[in-house]
């Protein structure tokens, strides 16, 4: 039994199969939403001036104001990895705090977004909706699904970041081992990527 | 990588270098689209978001700074969605 004595007994650790994981997620997720972008061309292809005329019913500030929080986030998020890499825990708490800030803004504003809409009795299944033409109705249906769905990832995002914060505070998230961090960090720049595509695809078509 | 025993710090002024230029795309996506360029809006649109998202992918998710094999990966994977776009509108135009 002299061989086992002289074992490990720290936990197996592997970041970079982890991280590696969380790419392999990250595929499947760039595949789902690649799917649901190639549906938005396929049917814009064939309804290009409904799909035209339904765009304008969204407002452009709007969009491009959560596009740049967006950005903020994926910023700060960048940040506070590069903050836990040096150490740096008080800026990192700081800085994830204010992704989730931004992240909670960024909500708040598609409330406003969706809920205007609502009160024009616009929203999946209504009687508005199903009395639009063809094209107006795969416009809006999509982006209700396209942009619900994103933010059902955003609100995943803001549970996973919360739970670094947390970590980072009880020192389970350190300079040392920071893989939830850094791969919270991955998704969250995942969500960013989606949304610079969802912005130019409904709210600026020409 | 956080196992490497020096991982490949970004210092914070790259970053905001790096959202500022972000910031700017944004703002040339929306200038580009207020103006008629016929079909190429749409198209210039796409080409700006697609720099923005190959940014996004090297600097803040550090493919650029990481083990070549998420690089590779994540190449991939785009090239077979692109293949896939690609055969769906080849059958769409000349169906």
């Amino acid at each position: 039994m002299e061989t086992t004595a002289t074992r490990h007994t720290d936990m197996h650790r592997d970041d970079t199969a982890a991280k590696l994981g969380m790419w392999l997620f990250i595929f499947t997720e760039i595949l789902l939403f690649g799917g649901l972008f190639i549906v938005y061309s396929v049917y814009r292809f064939r309804n290009p001036v409904a799909f035209h005329l339904a765009h304008e019913e969204l407002s452009i500030p709007m969009g491009f104001i959560n596009t740049v929080i967006l950005l903020i986030s994926s910023a700060t998020v960048a940040i506070s990895i590069s903050a836990m890499q040096k150490s740096d825990r008080k800026m990192t708490m700081i800085m994830l705090s204010v992704t989730l800030l931004l992240a909670l803004t960024f909500l708040v504003n598609k409330y406003f977004e969706w809920g205007a809409k609502f009160e024009h009795g616009m929203y999946p299944g209504s009687e508005v909706m199903q009395n639009l033409g063809h094209g107006d109705m795969l416009f809006f249906s999509l982006y209700f699904f396209m942009t619900g769905l994103h933010g059902v990832h955003i609100i995943v995002g803001m549970i996973i970041l919360g739970a670094a914060l947390y970590k980072v505070r009880t020192g389970a998230v350190n300079s040392k081992q920071y893989a939830l961090l850094e791969n919270g960090g991955l998704y969250w720049h995942l969500v960013d990527l989606i949304w610079i595509f969802l912005f130019p695809l409904f709210y600026l078509i020409h | 990588m956080s196992d490497e025993k020096h991982p490949h710090i970004v210092e914070y002024k790259n970053h905001l270098m790096i959202l500022l230029l972000l910031i700017g795309f944004t703002v040339l996506t929306v200038a580009i689209t207020s103006v008629e360029l016929g079909p190429y809006n749409t198209a210039a649109a796409m080409l700006i978001a697609t720099v923005k998202a190959v940014i996004v992918l090297l600097y803040f998710m550090h493919l650029k700074f990481d083990q070549k094999i998420y690089l590779v990966f994540t190449t991939i994977v785009i090239l077979t969605f692109l293949a896939v776009v690609f055969v769906t509108f080849f059958d769409y135009l000349y169906r």
